[in-house]
């Protein structure tokens, strides 16, 4: 517990570890694969439009039916690339299969026709199917909330910076520290963000939709807060430091003084995310687990990067990042002093 | 200082059996308000639209006559807790919980219900087509269809029929459920009257066209195609129906007057009750776990305080579910989330609190000044973390009023709620409990409240603290 400021450049390199591959699948992998830049984030119907049906075939097992099979269905009805992922569900006591299809947003003029026609096709088809759930977005909502997504980030961004501004209000070095938590937050944004990029590339019911916002913007008022918290103590104890303390002893201590609280806090929220991630059902499944995610992103960050890059902060050490290689050797014989 | 204690304890019991009481009224209902919970639709199953009107120039009065049309249509549908409301210059948010078939109805709400009269020039027109009228040329059935953006050919749409009737001259309170007698065959049928001009042209173009065919026409559609007996001097006819679903349909558009506007389906959410129902159970499971773990860890770990906080999160879901039932709150999946995830925000506050009663008692105060010292000093982190949740949920609940995005409210609605009642919870009675039980401490006991002063020796050396 000693050494935990000593190993800052450990805990960056582990971040650094976290942050990258999600970064690559978020703003290469869709280079790379088709040619054409795009972000690696699947949008969700909230805002790219569409209709997103649930169908349950009761009388076919998982596996009967391919999604090839029932995107056929739905081209041969006007829903032309019609995108279908098969799963199962069950039903009274066995599995049956399950679709989630997601195609363009039904007629404004009668969607009722459409999906009758939809629905007498399958049936056709697959043999009994019921419509567990459709939701169709029109062009001019969706729009309308991507607007609203951008203002909400844009206002709780401000409002979150207002609030460091003012927790620093009395703190020595108000801009410095508000930068380092700033950059924490980021951090987190990062590895949620870049996760989120993994999980649309390889899972396919995932999407970025009007609830992972939510989780965002929740996780960062608590990442937020959890790192005022260590900066409080690290104030506090800055200002009652013996003199012989340097300032890394005192950001270690701090740190350590305020471990059993950030871990403690979390772990009760962590638990009840848990308990909905595994009971909770899957349409918030998406949700709780970026939030699951954030939570112990945040934890981390306010502890290995933001109070740690205060330490680098103080020393200046960037200087000697890309100096010459004598440079790399006083760090070293400055640890063991901590 | 006891007494001050007494009244706290005082408080906390009536706000318990209060809360209990409104959470266990047999009858359901509190200062006769019905307190049942709330399911939203995604938990309860229906279906969520919301309507555009296509006329570019509608008013807002308009607006308005088309949502008190929708509503009387909707309470005719006879479910319960119906949502019709104004969304913008233009738009109407319909809600519909536990509707068998919420499309079917959906579509009957939406239907103009302008009735008209056409002179089909002798043909005999199949019941179904679409029809462009002098009062009505345009159809939206007519006009683009999804994706379609190129301006549609007029010519290629069809002949414009004059209308004789003016759908606005029915007069709604004729409008009646009836029996059309053909021969031995009975057949539900609705009755009508046009009143004022409408009334006059009818009898005039059916005295000259005796003999001929005259069509009836229900928002551009075909309805029927009578030949003309006699001359129609009252105004009054009648629409024939194949079933009692589809006359029904037909005198709901009709009896609460013809919508101002046209109106389009820009956005639906539908879901059964099926997939609704096992969304409870799910949350239902996961709020249990949840609410278990916690409380076990607090125990664990906490031991004796850890009791009396687990006590205080019983209250703060007493209360919760009160709130939830008495304002009322309708629960939604997200926002059950929400709620779930307050519970571990809800003993934060407790874990904050007695990590720094644990600090000062090891630091050498005694338990009654390292209890007040702890809920002294730990204020401002229960405070400041409270309140930076609390602005985001204010900003979330904004963003979700967004007719798109409305699944958010729900979830910043109880989050929001359940800092505000853990605040209570967490400090007021998780306070009042530990002072009461303070002189139960005894050193030799200083297990039950997990804490030693022999572990002060192992602590980091630590000066005097100033928060």
């Amino acid at each position: 517990m000693e050494k935990l400021v000593a190993r800052r450049y450990w805990w960056f390199l582990f971040s650094l570890l976290m942050i990258l591959p999600g970064m690559y699948f978020m703003l290469l992998h869709p280079l790379v694969t088709t040619g054409k830049f795009a972000f690696g984030l699947r949008p969700s119907i909230d805002f790219s439009g569409g209709a997103l049906w649930e169908l349950r075939f009761a009388d076919k097992a998982p596996g009967e039916i391919s999604d090839e099979a029932v995107a056929a269905v739905f081209a041969a009805q006007g829903f032309d690339n019609a995108q279908v992922r098969m799963s199962q569900v069950e039903l009274e006591g066995r599995q049956v299969a399950d679709a989630i299809v997601r195609t363009r947003p039904l007629s404004e003029t009668n969607p009722r026709e459409e999906t009758a026609a939809v629905e007498a096709a399958l049936q056709a088809e697959f043999g009994t199917v019921t419509r567990e759930r459709l939701e169709s977005v029109g062009p001019t909502v969706s729009q309308e909330s991507t607007r609203s997504a951008i203002i909400a980030v844009v206002v709780a961004t401000l409002i979150i910076l207002l609030y460091l501004t003012w927790a620093f209000r009395k703190a020595p070095h108000p801009v410095r520290y508000g930068i380092c938590a700033i950059l924490a937050m980021i951090h987190d944004v990062l590895v949620v963000l870049g996760i989120a990029a993994i999980f649309s590339t390889f899972n396919q019911r995932f999407e970025v939709d009007a609830l992972f916002l939510t989780a965002l913007l929740t996780i960062l008022s608590f990442s937020v807060h959890d790192t005022i918290v260590v900066f409080d103590r690290i104030r506090e104890n800055l200002i009652n430091r013996h003199p012989a303390e340097t300032f890394d002893n005192v950001v270690n201590h701090s740190i350590v003084q305020t471990l059993p609280r950030s871990i403690n806090t979390q772990l009760t929220t962590f638990f009840t995310l848990t308990a909905l991630l595994l009971f909770g059902g899957e349409t918030i499944q998406n949700f709780v687990l970026i939030m699951l995610i954030g939570l112990v992103s945040g934890t981390y960050s306010s502890i290995f990067n933001a109070a740690q890059l205060l330490v680098v902060w103080e020393h200046r050490e960037w200087r000697r990042w890309f100096g010459r290689g004598g440079s790399s050797a006083d760090e070293r014989s400055a640890a063991p002093a901590n | 200082m006891r007494n001050r204690e007494l009244i706290s304890l005082i408080l906390i019991a009536l706000v318990t059996a209060l809360a209990l009481w409104i959470n266990l009224v047999p009858s359901q209902t509190f200062l006769g308000r019905d307190v049942s919970f709330r399911l939203g639709l995604d938990l309860q199953g229906g279906i969520q639209v919301l309507l555009r009107s296509t006329d570019p120039e509608t008013t807002p009065d308009e607006m308005e006559t088309a949502r008190r049309v929708i509503e009387r249509r909707v309470n005719a549908l006879g479910v319960g807790e119906t949502v019709v409301q104004l969304a913008g210059n233009d738009r109407l948010i319909v809600e519909l919980p536990g509707v068998e078939n919420p499309e079917q109805a959906i579509d009957t709400l939406r239907g103009t219900g302008r009735l008209e009269f056409i002179d089909s020039q002798g043909q005999f027109l199949a019941p179904g087509t679409v029809v462009r009228t002098s009062n009505s040329p345009n159809p939206p059935q007519l006009s683009a269809t999804e994706g379609v953006t190129e301006t549609v050919d007029p010519a290629t749409l069809g002949p414009i029929y004059q209308s004789i009737t003016d759908g606005a001259d029915l007069d709604t309170s004729s409008v009646q459920p009836t029996i059309s007698q053909t021969g031995v065959a009975s057949r539900p049928a609705v009755s009508f009257t046009f009143r004022g001009e409408s009334a006059t042209r009818l009898a005039q173009f059916t005295a000259s066209n005796i003999g001929q065919p005259m069509c009836i026409v229900l928002d551009n559609r075909i309805v029927s195609c009578p030949v003309v007996d006699a001359a129609l001097t009252d105004g009054s006819g009648v629409i024939t129906t194949n079933t009692v679903e589809d006359r029904d349909a037909i005198l709901n558009q009709l009896k609460y007057g013809a919508l101002p506007v046209p109106l389009v389906v820009e956005t639906t959410r539908s879901i059964t009750a099926t997939l609704g129902q096992e969304s409870v159970q799910a949350s239902i499971v996961a709020g249990t776990v949840g609410l278990v773990v916690v409380a076990l860890f607090m125990i664990l770990f906490y031991r004796f305080p850890g009791v009396l906080a687990t006590l205080a999160l019983i209250i703060y879901t007493l209360i919760s579910f009160a709130i939830y039932r008495f304002v009322p709150i309708t629960l939604t999946l997200p926002g059950i989330a929400g709620f779930v995830l307050s519970i571990g925000l809800a003993v934060d506050a407790n874990v904050l609190i007695f990590a720094r009663l644990r600090e000062e008692y090891r630091r050498g105060r005694d338990i009654r000044r390292a209890l007040e010292l702890g809920f002294e000093e730990s204020w401002p982190a229960i405070r400041d973390s409270s309140v930076s949740t609390l602005i985001t949920c204010a900003v979330l609940f904004v963003f979700g009023s967004n007719f798109g995005v409305s699944i958010i409210q729900g979830f910043a609605l109880t989050l929001g709620l359940g800092i505000l009642i853990s605040l209570f919870t967490a400090v007021v009675v998780t306070r009042t409990f530990l002072r009461l039980a303070a002189p139960l401490f005894r050193e030799d006991r200083a297990w039950l409240f997990g804490i030693d002063r022999r572990e002060s020796l192992a602590a980091p050396p630590a000066g005097p603290k100033v928060v």
